[in-house]
């Protein structure tokens, strides 16, 4: 196997052109186990931890330009305020080690249903920024995912960065799993509020073949809150209301029975998640302080 | 039927029991400290060498062909290929394992390497040794087996042609088809061992009766460190393994025949062991490496993977149980009748033990009259299961102990009441009529536990102290509290009539003008503290500082098994009894040195201290350039057989008694729990070492929560579905709460000190207390452990949970 070591997002994107089937290499935390447990032999392996260029984040106006290699422990420490569902999301990742190593973009890479990235960028309406020698494009969260473990970056693509603005309203996520740390989510959920456009946007986890949102819970509580005049009077909301857009989640999903859960547990989970993430990212913005 | 007679111990042969004055707890590092471990250093930088750190320049790595397969015919093995690849210096299969082909902890019915059939999923078939690992692994997969795959035996009930529950739970149990066409998946049958209780009135009558069926899934050891071992030929025909292990002579008597050498031939030595719990009672890459050795002439190197661990390992029997209590209406038991399932897996491996345990104590800690206990285990085609701590009364705990809940909410009684009503005490019979001749204070440490404080209310600011932690499911929406408790009883070391006894030499000489004692036995230390142990005995028996523990091997007899909260109880006793030879004959060279006979000697302090005229010599100048070495040979107190049709016979050693307190959190509406607290009360007898003991009780706590909560190996069609720590899981630091712990010292006057074994106690009765709040935190039944969330959730599907959600 060969190791490529790039030292710059120019040389890294050189290598992947010359050698597309080379695999990146960020914090390792899901390639060095694929690798040890001999589920992939790839003929090369691209080590980006050299590449200062995504190790950054950055604020471009009210975006945050979040480089692919930054890790948890950063997202936590110093994105909380800007990015609180990812940071959210980032606090239930596998243990302190692996949040020290384990990067958004990695996470991005290996785009697995149960990524927990992946729920908050679908709620905050991320998009990714993949890049090549011919240039640089940015992709919807929305169009990301493409299939079981597949995403929309080309062969000779890096992910170099996400890009997300800052949040204007609550945000929230949760997951579920059978043990109350480093565990892999039986499902989960991210919500985010933003009242400037009025709109509410969602991201179901472990629960479909990729992530996905909840479009059809979105747009009904969408208008709900629009209809009742809520976003202005930020009135409490109803409970009828409250059950009913957990129901339209679950209705989104589409799980399967695994030895993590099984399909049923899943979409009951998810009405739950749904409903008090909801009323908890509610009572922020009808407290004001968001 | 037999009344219940009880049974008197048999007599003794030599009178072991001690005289409490020869605790001396004022030594320093002595019995009764909280010792340091000679090993805490080396382990907590990094540098303690495990097994699989173990290395030797030109040594070639093994490497394990196993069965994709739970049960199938082999037609053919090819190994022309694996056997062609560059690097690789053997290829074996069954053909060339020279001695006996197959083996046993009891009984031999495991193949070396597969011949004829496989029967279970992972079982070996052949071996490759090549000088890189990576060569090895792949020459491995080139090794061609054809298989006639056969219809997998998964069931224990239906391999022993019983009823099996219809699969809506909602007939009773019938002779299906299933059972019918189970085949014989060994000569003799599928049934490994029935064992039987009778006492008392066979159709007893009572005031008030439950029912319950409880199901206990496969729980793994989950020890870190892999199986590991380096085996290396001596040229002469012979082979020294070093191995992570718990019983050397075992392994060496088993070795032996597989190799067909005699035992000074094959020499073992300890490898460091990374936890154990029982998985590593039975062997397993050990003959493979030493025939890899053999038959290459070079070292070779065998080390599993993570998930090849889970293969390479028996694990804990999943039972299924159907218990029927009867009761006055004071709630005292009338009667008690229990049929118990223990699923064996593909090989006898300690099964019959096991029964041995699940039936003899799996009442609990209770006085019963009239009992029917059929406790079966059986041959499948789903993994071998065999010892793991709590050895057959982990999975009983859970029935009986759910069944005294269930009678105490039938009979509207407070749950501890009802025990405390029923515990056994010193002189009460157990069910196999053996009377408790030492303290059985149940009672009281139901009642310690009950008076401890509880802990404050819900604490919602925290995330990590509600159900689900940061991931963030609850800010205490749906959230109740239960309180729940259970009491664990077990047998101390090895029952039945097992004629279990340990060696110790221990050397005592002047080293650079100071006394310095070394101490060698073949006791497994698998982490527990022996180590510490055996030096503090020493230390308070000679009155010596050093203590240098020899590297455990087999030059010098049996330490026999690290299991059954043995070792401090066996090799303590036979440490002791060394160092009383030793001190004797150092009071002869003392009588020598003096010129006269003093009899009221001791040793402290580095020397010979006489009651009335004080320190009379050093040690040291005493010894001069004398090495003054005994090896003892030291047995607990004998057992016997118990009757066959009745169950009843002087079966066991010693019992230690636990009990917990759990106080759970429960999310009813997303099934999650949080254990937020774990009091343990129990019985030591002594504490040798008190912070080792509390570790003890913190970790077998731990593990016994893990079971009722998340710990199971998943089978489907006999093939485990989560061979890893991302699927099976086990409590983190943030999953384990704290921990009060009351620890009483009645000393049993049978034992050295006055000790009692204190492994396994706490692993018992941890997980059935934390389903008993579980229960009393959501209202429902939970029979089925571990308790998933969607048991909680399905079982209280109708359930209106109010709350600000
Ligand atoms: C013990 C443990 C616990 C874990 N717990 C969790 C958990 O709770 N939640 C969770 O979501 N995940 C968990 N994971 C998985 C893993 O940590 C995460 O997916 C993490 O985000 C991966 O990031 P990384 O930087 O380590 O990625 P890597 O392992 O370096 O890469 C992951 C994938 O992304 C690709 N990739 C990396 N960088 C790029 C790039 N710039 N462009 C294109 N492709 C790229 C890689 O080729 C690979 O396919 C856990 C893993 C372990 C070992």
């Amino acid at each position: 196997m060969e190791f490529l070591a790039a030292t710059t997002l120019s040389d890294a994107l050189a290598a992947k052109r010359e050698q597309p089937e080379a695999v990146p290499l960020m914090g390792g935390t899901d390639v060095m186990v694929e690798l040890n447990f001999d589920r992939r032999r790839p003929p090369a392996l691209l080590d980006l931890t050299g590449v200062r260029e995504l190790d950054e984040w950055s604020m471009d106006g009210d975006v945050v330009r979040l480089g692919a290699g930054v890790t948890y422990t950063r997202v936590i420490e110093e994105l909380g305020q800007a990015l609180p569902g990812l940071a959210m999301a980032s606090r239930t990742v596998g243990s302190p080690q692996i949040r020290n190593r384990g990067t958004v973009g990695g996470n991005l890479g290996a785009a697995s249903p149960a990524g927990d990235s992946h729920p908050p960028l679908l709620a905050a309406g991320a998009k990714i920024e993949l890049a090549s020698v011919t240039g640089t494009r940015t992709v919807s969260i929305d169009d990301f995912y493409t299939g079981v473990k597949s995403h929309a970056g080309r062969p000779d693509e890096l992910i170099t960065a996400v890009l997300v603005r800052s949040a204007r309203g609550p945000q929230q996520f949760s997951k579920i799993g059978t043990r109350n740390a480093m565990v892999i989510a039986v499902s989960s959920f991210g919500l985010a509020l933003h009242p400037d456009v009025k709109r509410v946007r969602t991201g179901i986890g472990s629960a479909a073949p990729t992530p996905r949102r909840a479009v059809e819970a979105e747009s009904f509580l969408s208008s709900a809150l629009e209809e009742h005049d809520l976003w202005e009077t930020r009135a409490a909301l109803a409970d009828s209301l409250v059950r009913e857009f957990g129901e339209r989640v679950k209705a989104a999903a589409r799980p399967i029975d695994d030895v993590r859960g099984t399909a049923a547990y899943r979409l009951h989970s998810l009405a739950v998640m749904a409903r008090r993430t909801l009323g908890w990212a509610w009572a922020d913005y009808a407290g004001g302080t968001a | 039927m037999p009344p219940a007679t009880p049974t008197e111990a048999p007599p003794e042969p030599a009178a072991p029991a001690d005289a409490p004055d020869a605790t001396r707890g004022d030594v320093a590092g002595g019995v009764g400290h909280s010792a340091g471990r000679p090993d805490s250093t080396l382990k907590v930088t990094g540098e303690f060498a495990y097994g699989s750190d173990l290395w030797m320049d030109n040594m070639l790595w093994g490497v394990t062909v196993r069965s994709p397969h739970p049960y199938a015919r082999i037609r053919s093995i090819d190994i022309a290929e694996a056997l062609a690849t560059a690097g690789v210096f053997a290829v074996l299969t069954h053909e060339d394992v020279p001695g006996e082909k197959t083996y046993g902890l009891e009984v031999a019915d495991q193949p070396v390497l597969a011949f004829d059939v496989v029967r279970y999923q992972g079982e070996p078939v052949a071996l490759v040794a090549a000088d890189h690992p990576e060569i090895a692994r792949q020459a491995a997969k080139k090794v061609r087996v054809d298989y006639e795959v056969l219809e997998p035996v998964t069931d224990a009930r239906a391999a022993l042609g019983h009823a099996t529950p219809d699969l809506h739970g909602d007939q009773a149990g019938q002779v299906t088809e299933l059972s019918r066409a189970a085949p014989y998946l060994h000569p003799e049958g599928n049934l490994v061992r029935h064992l039987k209780i009778r006492v008392g009135d066979p159709d007893p009558v009572a005031d008030v009766v439950v029912v319950g069926e409880y199901d206990v899934g496969m729980q793994d050891q989950a020890f870190l460190g892999p199986e590991a071992g380096l085996a290396v030929p001596d040229g002469v025909g012979g082979v020294d393994l070093y191995v992570a292990t718990q019983w050397l002579h075992v392994d060496q008597r088993q070795i032996c025949a597989a190799l067909g050498l005699r035992a000074e031939q094959v020499r073992l030595s300890l490898a460091g062991v990374g936890g154990a719990f029982g998985g590593r009672e039975d062997l397993s890459m050990h003959v493979h490496g030493c025939l890899l050795a053999l038959h290459t002439g070079k070292p070779v190197k065998m080390v599993y993977n993570r998930e090849e661990s889970f293969f390479g390992h028996v694990h804990r029997h999943p039972a299924k149980m159907r218990y029927e209590h009867g009761a006055d209406r004071d709630g005292r038991l009338v009667y008690v009748k229990a049929e118990i399932y223990l699923d064996g897996g593909a090989y006898a491996s300690s099964t019959p033990a096991v029964v041995g345990n699940a039936g003899t104590m799996g009442l609990g800690p209770y006085v019963v009259p009239n009992i029917h206990v059929d406790c079966y285990g059986a041959y499948t085609n789903n993994p071998p299961c065999g010892a793991m701590r709590g050895f057959g009364s982990v999975q009983t705990a859970f029935a009986y102990e759910a069944q005294m809940d269930k009678l105490a909410a039938q009979l509207g009684m407070d749950p501890v009441e009802l025990r405390v009503r029923n515990a056994m005490a010193e002189g009460s019979p157990i069910p196999t009529g053996q009377v408790i001749d030492s303290a059985a204070p149940v009672a009281e440490l139901l009642q310690r536990l009950r008076a401890m404080p509880l802990p404050s209310d819900l604490d919602g600011a925290d995330l990590r102290h509600l159900p689900g932690g940061v991931s963030n499911t609850t800010h205490g929406e749906g959230v109740r509290r239960g309180v729940g408790y259970a009491v664990a009883y077990k047998n101390v070391a090895f029952s039945e009539g097992f004629d279990d006894y340990s060696t110790a030499r221990v050397r005592l000489e002047a080293v650079a003008g100071a006394p310095q004692v070394t101490v060698h036995t073949a006791a497994a230390e698998v982490g527990q503290g022996l180590v510490t142990v055996e030096q503090q005995i020493c230390r308070t028996e000679l009155g010596v500082d050093t203590v240098v523990v020899h590297p455990k091997d087999t030059q010098v007899g049996s330490g026999g098994s690290t299991s059954a909260s043995r070792q401090t109880y066996v090799t303590g006793g036979a440490v002791r009894a060394a160092c009383h030879r030793v001190r004797d004959r150092v009071f002869a060279l003392a009588a020598a040195y003096l010129g006269e006979t003093l009899d009221d000697l001791r040793l402290e302090g580095g020397n010979i201290v006489s009651q009335t005229r004080g320190a009379v010599g050093s040690v040291a100048d005493v010894l001069g350039t004398e090495v003054v070495e005994e090896t003892t040979q030291w047995r607990h107190r004998r057992t016997e057989p118990i009757d066959p049709e009745t169950g009843q016979g002087f079966a066991h050693v010693q019992f230690a008694f636990a009990a917990h307190r759990a106080v759970v959190d429960v999310d009813v509406e997303l099934g999650l729990v949080k254990v937020v607290e774990l009091a343990c009360t129990q019985d030591v007898g002594k504490a040798i070492n008190p912070d080792a003991v509390v570790g003890q009780i913190q970790g077998g706590s731990t593990q016994g929560m893990g079971l009722a909560l998340m710990e199971e190996i998943q089978i489907s069609e006999g093939k485990i579905r989560n061979p890893s720590f991302t699927d099976y899981l086990i409590p983190t630091i943030l999953d384990t709460p704290p921990m009060p712990i009351e620890v009483l010292e009645y000393a049993d006057p049978h034992a050295p000190y006055g000790l009692r074994g204190v492994g396994e106690a706490p692993t018992i009765s941890s997980g059935p207390a934390v389903m008993a709040a579980i229960r009393d935190a959501c209202g429902l039944e939970l029979t089925k452990v571990p308790v998933r969330p969607e048991h909680i959730v399905d079982g209280g599907a109708d359930r209106e949970v109010s709350g600000t959600d």
